[in-house]
């Protein structure tokens, strides 16, 4: 016997307008940055006027075309071992996008799935995973991390793989308060006294009402992705040479970046434009999903 | 309040016991600490040397509960890399990170709160238009590329502040800067957040009808009430700071315990990555427990019942 | 009664809050006197501008509200184009205001004795200790026991009537001339309610003040005010000593609230108590003519134009077309 429908989650939907989103200046703004972004990721191998790899070692520390010696040969310059920029530019989008996703997506699921238990079952299950949550915090990830890759050694799915099984915390606290107020909802009630399964529940009356606030989460964690195998990557101790991680990149520039200050600031300011867009998007997408916030 | 303090407390130990545990095994799991200790090239019989002295070859269990035992005797170890003892290492490097993760807390208040304050006080406006822009770019910028550009345009450039080294205050100064810029805008939400709440209050009204002048009404009156949860992350924050300096500390040369978390890390120092890693748990739960305490103490109808 | 004794005079005071649909016109031309040792009260029914009226005094209406006015005088000194500094050198010093609701109108972090002393102190430059001994002076005053005690102790320390009387202590330390106070009593157990009216009437006498009390509360009216102005959608519409008014109203709102409230030794027993039809009308937009005229007995075609404001010695006004009931 089918649940009646529910006034509540009839009216949810209406609240998410073409005409407010429209209007939301940050997500259209964030989102579309972070199109282009995706697009060039996607087209890099069409757009890349060189092979990423390829060392011109005649034409090291070649300034981009806006400085006097540059040509439009190596329209970004090349770094210091004759690899054309830009073509490492685009294919270093490739690099943080994944992992931005990557991590996300991981560390969603084991969030989202620990967060949602704890909220709809509480009791002791929410103090196994409030533990869990207290104690991955009190983890300095970065360290760990290191920790990790230089034991098992860096590459790009290791550094996957450690962060999106760290950076799962955040998910579950969200997922878990969201989880408890929808629970308390009439129709959740009424679906439990109707019999349904607990799935079937949490499927079809939790899920919907909590992907947004998911989303939201997301990106956040994705962009505090990005910049972490940055950082690891910076270190030596994440993507490895001769991958265009642009982490990598800055790291491979600092003792040129004096007279060669474009080998810093393309790939800083690629990673910087990466993430305002994301987290742009992010807090449109919040307003977005919950309107009439304090904020 | 007693028996809350004693609760949080055994939370705090069991919480830093669950962490060593988990760096135990990853540590012991996830390779052979003998072929790391005995370093590249080593013969075999050298390894299962190392092996027998070090007492890895006993179950996993036995070397977690022996390690235990020593550390709550006071024997921290000896460092592998070092060749001195773990402890007085560690916390000879501590005293550095301190005085770098509170001055990078010292640079994110300062530039929060007045930020912050002026968003809230002309909500809706440009001003607050442009202090939400400032926290949300401030947030997209990856510290170590700030803390280059920084180095750049003070060190390089015009020459005011020295590269690296821990020598002197200004040693500090950036280093600071390009770890508590990143924590800041989450500050400046929040006070933003707590004190358009507060400006609205009726106390506000009475201070403004008592003829008090803008600045003690704002911040003697609000501030003091919004500022409330801003304490609370102040002392997570510190928890944060203090374990994710390792970046900053390696760019600027800092002898810290990032710095020698890194050295730790890449000499496979073992004794010396589990003691830092117990520590900084320890030292966040603590953090935790006293932002606790924090926002119960400012809070007059709950301290003073 | 000299000049000089007027200690606010209000002249065509007008406030217009800026909403989404438009300005609303919370107080629309109101204008009274206040003298020396005198109290008026403000009586209307809820959003009739009364409050209104007293922020605007006070200048510390919203954001959204713009206020205008021809005269705003207190002590002879017009504030309407006063600048920020000016006024806040009066306000908690030459003129002081309590609020309605006085749990929320201290702040919880700070103690009573500070509360008390900050204004003091600044408007004075008074000492710690001078600023002390004024405020358990006046604890004294207002009727709280061990005063020194209650300076330490915080807000949330106090019951809802003693809150109430150290606000008024705190209205009172800088020895202001003017008192605005909004609704004291309203929030208030009805025992404590006579207590602080008392309170109030006695302080005034003593101390000479001139205030300004609001309520919608007839019965406080008649206790505790000798001058009464009747507010109905932002005007003033009825106004005079307050026995007179109560005997002969002559503005059929202010009858109409009479009638509504029994009056011991007067209303007859077992007399149905009156109603005022109809309700107050909105306050946007064009208005013309009298705003009570939709809900008036007596209403004729000439009530939407122009109302003319009668006057008759003391004190006495009405605006309306009937010159007596």
């Amino acid at each position: 016997m089918a649940a009646p429908i529910p006034p509540v989650l009839a009216e949810a939907p209406a609240r998410l307008t073409w005409q407010r989103l429209r209007h939301n200046k940050a997500l259209l703004a964030g989102g579309a940055i972070l199109l282009l972004i995706i697009l060039v990721a996607l087209l890099a191998p069409w757009l890349s006027p060189h092979d990423p790899y390829f060392q011109d070692l005649t034409h090291r520390t070649a300034p981009p075309v806006w400085y006097d010696k540059g040509t439009w040969l190596h329209p970004l310059g090349t770094d210091q071992l004759g690899r054309d920029y830009m073509s490492r530019l685009f294919y270093g989008a490739r690099i943080s996008l994944l992992i931005g996703a990557s991590v996300a997506l991981i560390s969603g699921l084991i969030g989202t799935a620990l967060g949602m238990a704890a909220g709809y079952f509480g009791g002791r299950i929410d103090m196994v995973v409030s533990f869990l949550v207290t104690t991955r915090l009190s983890m300095p990830v970065i360290l760990v991390a290191l920790a990790t890759v230089a034991i098992v050694g860096g590459s790009l799915w290791v550094v996957i793989m450690v962060l999106g099984l760290l950076k799962w915390d955040r998910f579950a606290v969200v997922m878990r308060s969201a989880t408890q107020q929808v629970r308390s909802l009439e129709y959740v009630s009424a679906a439990q006294a109707a019999g349904a399964s607990t799935w079937r529940i949490v499927r079809s009356e939790v899920l919907p009402n909590v992907v947004p606030h998911l989303i939201v989460i997301a990106t956040l964690e994705a962009a505090s992705a990005i910049l972490l195998e940055a950082a690891l990557s910076f270190l030596g101790l994440g993507v490895q040479p001769p991958l265009p991680s642009w982490g990598l990149m800055i790291s491979e520039a600092k003792a040129y970046m004096f007279f060669s200050f474009w080998l810093i600031a393309i790939p800083g300011s690629a990673l910087a434009l990466l993430i305002f867009a994301i987290n742009l998007a992010g807090d449109g997408l919040h307003q977005w999903l919950t309107p009439e916030d304090k904020a | 309040m007693l028996a809350f303090m004693i609760r949080r407390l055994g939370l705090a130990v069991l919480v830093a016991l669950t962490v060593s545990i988990l760096a135990f095994l990853l540590l012991h799991l996830s390779g052979d600490p003998a072929v790391a200790l005995a370093g590249e090239g080593a013969r075999q019989a050298d390894i299962d040397m190392i092996r027998k002295a070090y007492g890895l070859d006993r179950p996993i269990v036995v070397q977690y509960a022996d390690w235990l035992w020593n550390i709550l005797n006071g024997h921290f170890g000896t460092s592998v890399y070092f060749k001195t003892d773990a402890g007085p290492l560690i916390f000879s490097k501590l005293q550095t990170t301190l005085v770098l993760g509170l001055a990078a807390l010292g640079v994110a208040l300062l530039i929060s709160i007045p930020l912050g304050v002026l968003a809230a006080l002309y909500k809706g406006s440009l001003a607050d238009r442009l202090c939400l822009a400032v926290a949300v770019l401030g947030q997209a910028l990856p510290n170590f590329f700030f803390a280059l550009l920084l180095i750049m345009l003070f060190s390089i450039t015009w020459r005011v502040l020295p590269v690296s080294g821990s020598g002197t205050w200004q040693h500090f100064v950036m280093p600071a800067i390009a770890l508590g810029y990143y924590v800041a805008p989450a500050f400046m939400r929040l006070i933003r957040a707590g004190m358009i709440e507060v400006l609205g209050a009726d106390y506000i009204r009475t201070a403004r009808a008592k003829g008090l002048p803008a600045g003690k009404v704002i911040f003697k009156h609000a501030l003091r009430n919004a500022i409330v949860p801003v304490v609370a992350l102040a002392a997570v924050q510190l928890g944060y700071l203090l374990g994710g300096s390792v970046v900053i500390e390696t760019i600027f040369a800092l002898d810290g315990l990032g710095y020698l978390a890194y050295q730790s890390i890449t000499f496979k120092d073992y004794p010396v990555m589990q003691l830092i890693v117990l520590l900084l748990s320890v030292l966040y739960v603590l953090l935790t427990l006293a932002a606790d305490v924090a926002n119960a103490w400012l809070d007059p109808r709950i301290r003073v019942s | 009664m000299s000049v000089s004794d007027i200690v606010l005079d209000v002249q065509d005071l007008r406030v217009d809050i800026d909403t989404p649909r438009g300005p609303v016109h919370a107080v629309r031309g109101v204008s009274f006197q206040v003298r020396r040792g005198e109290t008026l009260c403000l009586v209307g029914e809820s959003g009739c501008g009364k409050s209104m009226t007293s922020l605007a005094i006070m200048g510390l209406l919203p954001r959204a509200a713009r206020r205008g006015t021809t005269r705003l005088a207190v002590l002879g000194e017009d504030l309407s184009r006063a600048g920020r500094r000016r006024i806040n050198t009066l306000r908690g010093n030459k003129m002081a205001m309590i609020f309605q609701e006085p749990m929320t109108a201290l702040n919880p972090a700070y103690n009573i004795g500070e509360q008390l002393a900050e204004h003091y102190r600044h408007h004075r430059r008074a000492s710690a200790a001078q600023a002390r001994e004024r405020a358990v002076e006046l604890l004294e005053k207002v009727g709280i026991a061990s005063a020194g005690q209650r300076l330490g102790q915080y807000p949330h320390q106090l019951s809802g009537g003693l809150r109430q009387r150290v606000m008024i202590a705190m209205a009172l330390m800088c020895g202001p001339e003017l008192l605005i106070a909004d609704e004291p009593s309203t929030a208030l157990d009805v025992t404590i309610q006579a207590q602080i009216l008392r309170l109030l009437a006695d302080l005034q006498a003593e101390l000479g003040i001139a205030m300004v009390l609001i309520t919608h509360d007839l019965g406080v009216v008649a206790r505790i005010a000798r001058q009464v102005a009747v507010m109905y959608a932002g005007q003033i519409v009825e106004q005079g000593p307050v026995a007179e008014l109560f005997a002969a109203p002559r503005h059929p709102y202010t009858e109409g609230l009479l009638a509504c409230i029994p009056v011991p030794g007067r209303t007859p027993p077992g007399t149905p108590l009156g109603t005022i039809p109809g309700v107050v009308p909105a306050l946007t937009g064009e208005l013309r003519g009298c705003a009570f005229h939709d809900r008036c007995r007596h209403a004729q075609p000439l009530c939407r134009q122009e109302v003319p404001v009668h006057q008759a010695p003391p004190g006495r006004q009405w605006r309306c077309i009937r010159e007596a009931t």
